[in-house]
């Protein structure tokens, strides 16, 4: 195992010294839009790729009752900001539906990061009428219109039970349009290679979804591997390691740069340590240079204006056209 | 030396600039111009690309395009199919001169 650190001695130009050459550095946060709880990494999957190291053995790592209500303390100090759920299968934190009944009881746009299954397993029965009757977005993970591809990556029978996920979704209006109800999908490269065209990709999945399975959606995100956790042990494995961190460092884009979900977001785990985004959370690179550490000194102003932390894997969210939890940034 | 061929060797490509830079400048160029979109989306290209360097038997190029094809969103199904393409190219090639040959046959023969 490598643990979740990069592969050390790679040699690669740091990430402060691109942005530093293409003007931007150092990067620091805007006001908070997004608050992005890591409920636990308690997952009934254990996807290839996790950048988590998600299981179903993580049940230690969950967040409790009394950190989520720090976490809804932190929210109305900010005011209203999108509240992105994700695990882990959050749906697995025993305090999930409570505490989407109160994020959404403050007026906040929800966001499950979901994994599709978890809805089809029997102690979830019910959720995704609770994620209906709560107007929650669905950001689902579907790496491929494909059984081969998505199957590889998330474990024999994800792909089934994802299309049965998606169609109780679709039958409670999930991903059409006029309900107002939002289900998006996520792809991410089943391998070493960077993601294609967000459009492109897209027309491809919403015709082979229709046509093989009647499936609906509404956007589709393309994400970027990041090269750490689960994903670097494969990288370094295959023997793709230098040649993936030489496309990422070589396709960098200063105007994707410009634009990474870390500076309008906060990343709280699920012990309340406070991180500039998921990644850095399971790097353990909590917020950095004097910004409250914990989520129980929450300050939206001192956390809005703090220096991020950053490191090698960044360069995963400013190749090409940019990558974040909501698609491409440019 | 350890072979003819080095994967490593893909990367140093650039280095053919030194000796005739602005041959280099414009193939480049051109290289550049042709993958681009136009009647043909960048997805399609690489498949073509892909199929081709199958047929030129170039392991460069083999190891470029299936990474291209994947990174404009083809899967394994297509890339092959795309291979089949210009494996048939290839194959039908071959059979058609035997035409060639049945008319040296006929010319040959009493």
């Amino acid at each position: 195992m490598l643990g979740n650190g990069l592969a050390g001695g790679s040699g690669f130009r740091p990430f402060d010294e691109a942005l530093a050459d293409s003007g931007i550095g150092p990067m620091t946060a805007r006001e908070i839009e997004v608050f992005q709880v890591n409920v636990g990494k308690l997952c009934n999957q254990t996807c290839k790729h996790c950048h988590v190291d998600a299981g179903p053995d993580r049940s230690d790592e969950t967040m409790s009752r009394e950190t989520l209500g720090l976490c809804l303390d932190a929210i109305r100090r900010i005011g209203q900001p999108t509240v992105d759920i994700t695990g882990g299968a959050p749906e697995l934190n025993a305090h999930f539906r409570w505490f989407v009944e109160q994020a959404r009881s403050l007026g906040c746009h929800v966001i499950d990061r979901c994994n599709l299954t978890v809805l089809t397993i029997d102690s979830q029965r019910g959720l995704a009428g609770f994620l209906a009757k709560h107007s929650v977005e669905v950001v689902a993970s579907l790496p491929y219109f494909l059984q081969s591809r998505t199957d590889a990556q998330r474990g024999a029978g994800a792909f089934a039970k994802s299309i049965k996920a998606l169609r109780m979704l679709n039958d409670l209006g999930y991903g059409l349009p006029g309900t107002g109800l939002l289900l998006n999908l996520v792809y991410n490269p089943t391998g070493a290679f960077l993601p294609p065209d967000q459009s492109e990709i897209e027309a491809d999945f919403r015709r082979e979804l229709r046509s093989r399975h009647r499936i609906e959606f509404s956007s589709l995100y393309t994400l970027t591997n990041m090269p750490i956790s689960r994903y670097l042990e494969f990288l370094v494995r295959s023997g793709n390691y230098e040649r993936y961190m030489e496309q990422l460092v070589n396709a960098y884009n200063p105007v994707a740069a410009s634009q990474v979900m870390c500076r309008s977001m906060i990343s709280i785990g699920w012990d309340g340590r406070l991180f500039d985004c998921d990644f850095n959370q399971m790097l353990e690179l909590e917020v950095g240079y004097g910004a409250p550490r914990h989520v129980s000194e929450f300050d939206p102003a001192r956390l809005a204006s703090r220096r991020i932390v950053t490191a090698e894997h960044c360069y995963g969210c400013t190749a090409g056209s940019g990558s974040s939890c909501g698609g491409t940034t440019t | 030396m350890g072979g003819y061929y080095d994967e490593n060797d893909l990367a140093r490509f650039a280095e053919m600039a030194e000796g005739a830079p602005a041959l280099w400048e414009k193939f480049n160029a051109w290289y550049g111009a042709v993958f681009e979109s136009g009647a043909l989306t960048e997805r399609e290209k690489s498949l073509i690309a892909l199929a081709v360097a199958h047929a030129l038997e170039c392991p460069y190029c083999i190891d470029a395009y299936t990474r291209g094809c994947l990174e404009k969103g083809s899967n394994l199904e297509q890339m092959t199919e795309a291979v089949h393409v210009a494996s048939a190219i290839k194959g039908g090639s071959a059979l058609v001169h035997g035409l060639q040959m049945r008319n040296v046959e006929a010319k040959l023969s009493i």
